[in-house]
């Protein structure tokens, strides 16, 4: 592939109004504008979306896998975060 | 609907699948030769756009034949001199700057036709254009998009995008052709009078040749026929790739 010289794009699909962008994979493109159109059309053929968010790969900040013992492990310990560690009283019928 | 209206409408559905299935297959010849993935992706979508449109204009022909003729026996059992398809939309693939050339001439035109032929008395033309309007938009903004990266971008790209430019030009005059047929669909509010359309098909071309710093041509020779069954050597080529199977297998199904 002659795609060195492109950009990797991550893509965000909104399938129904309503609902969160979701993850659905990247693509390389010259810029934002034209990636916009091949996420159009690589992944929305089948009508999967009403709403497409582009990113460059380059721009996303992600936590690593290292990181991952400070990062997330402190939380293990920490049931009372959790809503369901909670006694509701009788009053409350819905939470 | 009088005979000789009923005889021209099928016509005039024929041409107008004509030009979209002969273009459509054009553009399908880049399946797995793009560029790069997406665009290689992208482009096969418009080419079945093209494929669909071809079947809905032939469905059309063949219910107003009503000789048990279906849109597979206009696609696959017609000759060249039978095919009545724009010159323009048989020419060879080329590289992918005279492909995109192409497309922008041909989506500019489109941009302009089918939102006159929405307004058709005819419903089903106007409902196949109401269709098509849509894809044909994407389609010209993909195209334009190339023109103006081609156009204004390397040296190599933009040589290549102008000699596009300039070898297709002698073939776009045949656009804004009319012939009695057309004539009379237009005069009936059905078909549309392309001849009004060249003034802003020159003007939107010419704006975005010049955004993609290119040079439009001077108007000098032109070529006609493909309305008339008189074609370039191109379209029996493809013709023969595009029938082969149908006409070796009559019937076959899988």
């Amino acid at each position: 592939m002659q795609d060195n010289a492109l950009e990797l794009f991550e893509v965000f699909i909104r399938s129904k109004r309503g609902l969160d962008h979701k993850h659905v994979g990247s693509l390389h493109s010259e810029d934002h504008a034209q990636a916009l159109e091949y996420a159009r059309d690589v992944y929305t053929r089948r009508s999967e979306g009403v709403s497409i968010w582009v990113v460059k790969s380059s721009d996303i900040c992600a936590s690593q896998e290292d990181d991952a013992e400070d990062f997330f492990d402190p939380n293990d310990d920490k049931p009372y975060r959790h809503a369901t560690y909670y006694e509701l009283p009788d009053a409350v019928n819905n939470m | 609907m009088s005979d000789n209206i009923k005889a021209a409408t099928q016509e005039y559905a024929t041409r107008l699948g004509d030009d979209a299935v002969v273009l459509g297959h054009r553009i399908s010849e880049w399946v797995s030769r793009g560029p790069f993935l997406e665009e290689d992706i992208a482009y096969a979508n418009v080419a079945l756009d093209y494929i669909g449109r071809a079947r809905m204009f032939y469905g059309y022909a063949a219910e107003l034949a009503n000789d048990g003729r279906t849109e597979d026996d206009f696609a696959y059992m017609r000759d060249d001199r039978q095919y009545q398809n724009l010159l323009l939309m048989e020419m060879p693939r080329g590289d992918f700057a005279y492909s995109q050339v192409r497309q922008l001439f041909i989506d500019i035109y489109y941009n302009l036709l089918l939102p006159e032929l929405v307004n058709s008395k005819d419903d089903t033309l106007a409902a196949i254009a109401a269709k098509a309007i849509k894809e044909t938009r994407y389609h010209l903004r993909r195209s334009r998009d190339w023109v103006l990266r081609l156009g204004d971008g390397t040296e190599e790209s933009h040589h290549r995008a102008q000699a596009a430019v300039d070898s297709l030009w002698g073939y776009t005059h045949e656009l804004f052709d009319m012939d009695e047929t057309e004539k009379l669909l237009a005069d009936n509010g059905i078909g549309v009078d392309t001849t009004q359309l060249r003034e802003a098909w020159l003007k939107h071309v010419s704006a975005i040749l010049s955004e993609a710093t290119l040079s439009v041509p001077e108007d000098g020779w032109a070529v006609r026929g493909g309305r008339i069954g008189y074609h370039t050597e191109n379209l029996g080529h493809v013709l023969t790739e595009m029938q082969f199977v149908h006409r070796s297998y009559p019937g076959c199904q899988w």
